[in-house]
């Protein structure tokens, strides 16, 4: 009887996981500036609670490829989709519906200079609630605490900041809105190994915690081992292997290789270096 | 293309035109973000207040101390040249509408394109070049309405009342140096002025700073949003918006001039 259940259950999961919409979907996105190419035909599925990380040389297209999920960058051709949702020619306001859904850690943590950092860790909560000053810096200290910092930490400016404090803050104004879809723009980059390795736990934690999909680019392969359940690789504007975390060492692809083994010989090819 | 525009000084004139078009042409859609996306709201107050403050509060120190001089700079030179014709008696006069309709506007309106648009292109510049504006639309917050909106408004509405003041300083410097320099009678002195001065010198004037003061917060936040390129970029953006800024204001000048007062 027991037996008989958990495999209709399992086959309940099964069917769920193959109907299930993607969280994000890019279809033959193409994106170029000026002359440059930078996506040409990215297709790419991120589905419920994946986290993903996006791994590619440097002007590979990662941080343009997030940049056009979130509306930051328009695309030329293609479409992009939220919840199945077309969303790639939205204006401002018809997106802001799932832009509540996002939070984004930035590469320098692009903290607000004039606000302090409570208001920075609260700034899109303030923006759509109408909480005290007391209920914002209550959740502040809250997050603050998710990240491992003092509450003390909450009235400093960002320019008080150490580097890894800061990308600690990001994180913590990241996930404030307890968002659907977390995206990682490089987390990990301008810190030492052990800092590294905090942020890269702090990221596990709360994506865990929220039950959020997420989205990493990175070309730090610590930081993808220890965050990605679904690696892809882009190189030259497409999306050149995709699979789970446990096959990137026998992936088969010598760019993927080349890359996670970090060599400079191979068919990726990077400019200015020596013949 | 380039190949042709070496060799064909047509097809340069031809290119350059069609750059300067389509910079006016992002310009106006620019502008027309702000006003329709600033106008539907939400309206960020404490944004507004804080600009308040920067632009109306922090300004008055300079455009006192500019006012007050080219006022009394005004009254020295008149007498230098209305005293040989024996027309010295119409210095008040002079004073009073040359600051009231021309410098105290556009004195005003320079030094706050050097003090107040370079501020915001810089300010703005840093956030772009930082990823600040793209962390704000991360948070849902549309740009248009929490920084540029609030800044052009502001400046719009602060810089007549700085050329207001401006003009009673301006004033009262050509006063004091035709009092206590010159040898004028203070209650004569202070009647002429009042005589010949109207409301429509000073309401022109003060149309005129509006004008200004949307001109430069405009070249300001178009050049520091849409700056790129690092520390270089941010200064290029600075330079930019005060010297297009100061050119603005004083072409405007000429055309409002010519608007309020051509017979």
């Amino acid at each position: 009887m027991d037996h008989r259940d958990k495999s209709g259950d399992d086959a309940e999961r099964s069917s769920i996981v193959i109907n299930a919409v993607p969280k994000i979907r890019l279809t033959d996105v193409h994106k170029r500036f000026g002359k440059k190419v930078v996506l040409d035909g990215v297709h790419l599925d991120v589905m419920p609670g994946e986290s993903l990380v996006i791994i590619g040389g440097s002007g590979s297209g990662k941080s343009v490829c997030i940049k056009t999920v979130l509306g930051l960058i328009r695309p030329d051709t293609g479409t992009i989709e939220i919840d199945g949702q077309d969303v790639t020619h939205l204006n401002f306001r018809e997106r802001e519906p799932f832009l509540h859904k996002c939070g984004m850690l930035f590469q320098g943590g692009a903290l607000f200079d004039s606000l302090p950092v409570w208001r920075n860790i609260t700034f899109a909560v303030s923006q759509r609630n109408g909480h005290s000053k007391q209920q914002l810096k209550d959740i502040a200290v809250d997050k603050l605490g998710a990240v491992g910092l003092k509450p003390e930490v909450a009235d400093l400016f960002p320019a008080e900041l150490s580097g890894g404090m800061a990308k600690r803050v990001g994180l913590a104004r990241a996930i404030a809105t307890d968002p659907e879809i977390i995206f990682f723009d490089e987390p990990t980059t301008g810190l030492d190994p052990i800092m590294s390795d905090v942020i890269n736990e702090l990221i596990v934690s709360c994506v865990k915690k929220l039950g959020s999909t997420a989205v990493t680019i990175t070309h730090d392969m610590s930081s993808v081992r220890k965050i990605a359940s679904k690696v892809a690789m882009i190189y030259q504007g497409k999306i050149i292997w995709q699979g789970p975390v446990s096959a990137i060492d026998n992936s088969g692809n010598p760019y993927v290789e080349q890359f996670v083994h970090g060599k400079a010989e191979g068919p990726i090819q990077v400019e200015g270096k020596r013949a | 293309m380039n190949l042709l525009m070496q060799h064909n000084p047509v097809a340069t004139i031809g290119h350059v035109f069609l750059l300067f078009l389509s910079s006016i042409g992002r310009l106006v859609l620019f502008t027309w973000n702000i006003l329709s996306e600033g106008l539907r709201g939400p309206f960020y107050f404490r944004q507004f207040g804080r600009m308040i403050i920067e632009i109306g509060y922090y300004s008055l120190p300079v455009i006192g101390l500019t006012t007050l001089f080219t006022g009394a700079a005004l009254a020295l030179q008149s007498y230098s040249g209305f005293a040989d014709f024996g027309a010295e008696s119409s210095i008040p006069i002079i004073v009073a509408l040359a600051i009231t309709r021309e410098l105290g506007p556009v004195m005003a309106g320079l030094m706050v394109a050097g003090r107040i648009g370079a501020a915001f292109a810089a300010e703005l510049g840093t956030m772009r070049v930082t990823e600040q504006i793209d962390a704000l639309v991360t948070l849902s917050t549309n740009p248009y309405k929490y920084l540029l909106f609030p800044r052009v408004i502001a400046a719009t509405l602060m810089l007549p009342c700085l050329v207001f003041v401006g003009d009673i300083i301006g004033i009262f410097g050509g006063y004091a140096v035709s009092v206590k320099a010159l040898g004028f009678a203070p209650i004569p002195y202070i009647n002429n002025t009042w005589a010949f001065l109207e409301f429509y010198d000073v309401f022109t004037g003060l149309v005129k700073a509006a004008v200004f003061g949307f001109i430069v917060a405009l070249m300001g936040c178009y050049h520091g949003f849409h700056s790129k390129g690092g520390a270089q970029g941010v200064g290029a953006a600075t330079t930019n918006a005060v010297v297009s800024a100061s050119i603005l204001i004083l072409l405007a000048n000429y055309m409002l001039t010519e608007m309020f007062f051509s017979i």
